[in-house]
């Protein structure tokens, strides 16, 4: 029996999805995969059905902003854990900022729900098939997604923060 | 009396209703019985619950943006914010993150203190939520008994860092000063008295047929249902599963300490009372383990880049200058990367998913909330059960509204 770690999960994916695996490194012991977005369902699916790695828990969904990739500026980012296997993974879908939209993974997981939800308020990342996607701690009315790195959290012409100022 | 087997929910709303209309109840957000900013617009058929819609962010604080543009050291403090009801878990959980990230290591003992202080904190969590829970069924006794012992725990985090809600507890490397005599004292004391009175707590309610008759088969989940809406903590092994981070995942030396994970069976309100009141009893174990074996040696880790030196040495000597100043700006030597470290918080696993560019605050702090991922299974929780069982249900969660909304 195949052991399930960093190096053989990576394998069995490369095997399976061959040039779907685009990208993975692993840092502070975790393996992390890039995937095409338009994969994401297929993938982790696969992970979760899989008899060995048996990926049943969805321990985290959010998004990061990068924007100055482009054409790569929203990555959704999935931690994934298995119980049996006590093997935890990430799974990176790379977006692009004019059209950030990836499939629901509320089919797979209930627990994605909401933390879709919120990473549509905070990212505007359009889950597509996600039975209920509006705000959730944001107030309704809000017309923008805040955590995107365009909306400075203080008044932008203060620069006592700015690191080129302590030297980096 | 009769019990409702709420797992068979379906069965029970039909299109049929009893006086021929369905209400629609706001309950919350400023509800007496939801301990917290909860709302929920219900439709209600007579006191049965049809549906259920949670509103929540009535204290939403942005704490994610807020992180943001923090040095390190300065969003421990956000973390207090999260689960107030235990917030060393959530400092010591944001220092091991970025005592990960930056790769140090810490000297044993730090971690059996670490150990104390967050064992402590889930006793007083696990004290909350299972008074109130017996504080909803109408029996406020038990909450008066053990407040007076959560006073107790407060008392000993004062000793240790001066502050009692919002502890903003220990520092990055280790804690800022050796545990006082007189927090020993306090404590051992604590393990020598608290045990009684959590025995004379548990005799009111646990074997309390009255008790008992309310809350056995409110608010069930099955194990599958539990683990697909990512319950963890409590929650989770009350429904079965044996899921726990301190022994999946050890951190801070948890591997070191002898304790048993209890596991219900029918994950209902009982059993989640039952799980949080034998975890307090290995949580008193692991005290007393963590005690009778601190190892010798400093209570903070040799980094002097990010663990502030001794206040004398400042006005002394010209490198702690430099690093106090350093520190107090920011400027500690921290790599680009990303790490995900999860400890086990008081209600479920409480993960930090942090990534730093190299800069001096991070690029991106995700905070893995467990409550704000579990209480989305409460609408289904809630469905075709009675009114009263819903307020029960949600106080027996350990839904905590600042880790909520973050």
């Amino acid at each position: 029996m195949t052991a399930v770690n960093n190096e053989s999960v990576l394998q069995m994916l490369k095997e399976e999805f061959t040039e779907a695996v685009m990208q993975s490194d692993t840092q502070y012991g975790m393996l992390s995969v890039e995937i095409p977005a338009d994969r994401n369902t297929e993938i982790v699916g696969w992970l979760k059905s899989h008899s060995l790695i048996n990926m049943g828990f969805l321990t985290d969904v959010c998004a990061v902003h990068y924007p100055e990739q482009k054409g790569r500026a929203l990555v959704v980012v999935y931690h994934l854990h298995s119980w049996t296997k006590n093997f935890r993974m990430r799974i990176k879908c790379f977006l692009p900022a004019e059209k950030p939209e990836i499939a629901t993974m509320t089919g797979l997981y209930n627990s994605a729900n909401w933390m879709e939800r919120e990473t549509f308020d905070f990212y505007g990342v359009q889950f597509i098939g996600h039975p209920n996607l509006k705000r959730i701690l944001n107030m309704d009315e809000m017309d923008y997604h805040p955590l995107l790195k365009q909306y400075a959290l203080e008044d932008e012409t203060r620069d006592d923060k700015v690191d080129s100022f302590f030297g980096r | 009396m009769s019990q409702l087997d709420t797992r068979n929910q379906d069965k029970f709303v039909s299109t049929e209703t009893i006086d021929g209309e369905i209400a629609t109840l706001n309950l919350g957000p400023t509800h007496p019985a939801t301990h917290g900013v909860f709302q929920n617009v219900m439709k209600v058929d007579g006191e049965r619950i049809i549906s259920s819609e949670p509103t929540i962010g009535y204290i939403h604080r942005a704490f994610e943006k807020l992180a943001e543009r923090r040095p390190y050291n300065q969003i421990t403090p956000i973390t207090d914010r999260l689960n107030y009801c235990s917030s060393p878990i959530n400092n010591m959980g944001w220092h091991m993150t970025v005592e990960k990230l930056a790769g140090i290591e810490v000297p044993k003992k730090v971690d059996y203190m670490r150990v104390i202080i967050m064992e402590l904190a889930r006793i007083a969590d696990h004290l909350v939520c299972n008074s109130v829970i017996g504080v909803d069924t109408g029996a406020l006794t038990g909450f008066t008994y053990v407040f007076q012992e959560r006073e107790k725990i407060y008392e000993m985090y004062e000793e240790v860092c001066g502050a009692r809600l919002t502890t903003n507890i220990g520092r990055i490397g280790g804690f800022e000063r050796e545990f006082s005599p007189v927090f020993m004292v306090k404590l051992k004391k604590f393990l020598k008295e608290f045990p009684a009175k959590f025995q004379e707590f548990d005799n009111l309610l646990t074997r309390n047929r009255i008790f008992m008759d309310r809350v056995i088969k409110a608010g069930p989940i099955s194990a599958e249902k539990a683990m697909s809406y990512g319950f963890t903590g409590p929650n989770l092994r009350a429904a079965g599963v044996d899921y726990d981070v301190r022994v999946m995942n050890p951190y801070s030396s948890y591997g070191d300490f002898d304790f048993i994970i209890p596991v219900g069976q029918d994950g209902d309100t009982y059993d989640r009372f039952i799980v949080r009141q034998e975890e307090i009893r290995q949580s008193l174990g692991i005290i007393r383990q963590a005690l009778d074996g601190m190892p010798e040696g400093k209570h903070y880790a040799d980094v002097p880049s990010f663990y502030l030196p001794p206040k004398e040495e400042v006005f002394r000597s010209m490198e702690a200058l430099i690093y106090h100043f350093k520190i107090i700006m920011g400027e500690t030597p921290i790599p680009a990367g990303e790490v995900y470290h999860a400890v086990e918080g008081a209600n479920g696993e409480l993960g930090y998913y942090l990534i730093s560019d190299g800069g001096r605050t991070p690029y991106r702090l995700h905070f893995r909330r467990p409550c704000f991922i579990y209480y989305q299974a409460y609408p289904e929780m809630v469905k075709g059960a009675m009114l009263s069982d819903a307020i029960l249900t949600m106080s027996s969660m350990n839904v905590i509204a600042g880790e909520l909304d973050a």
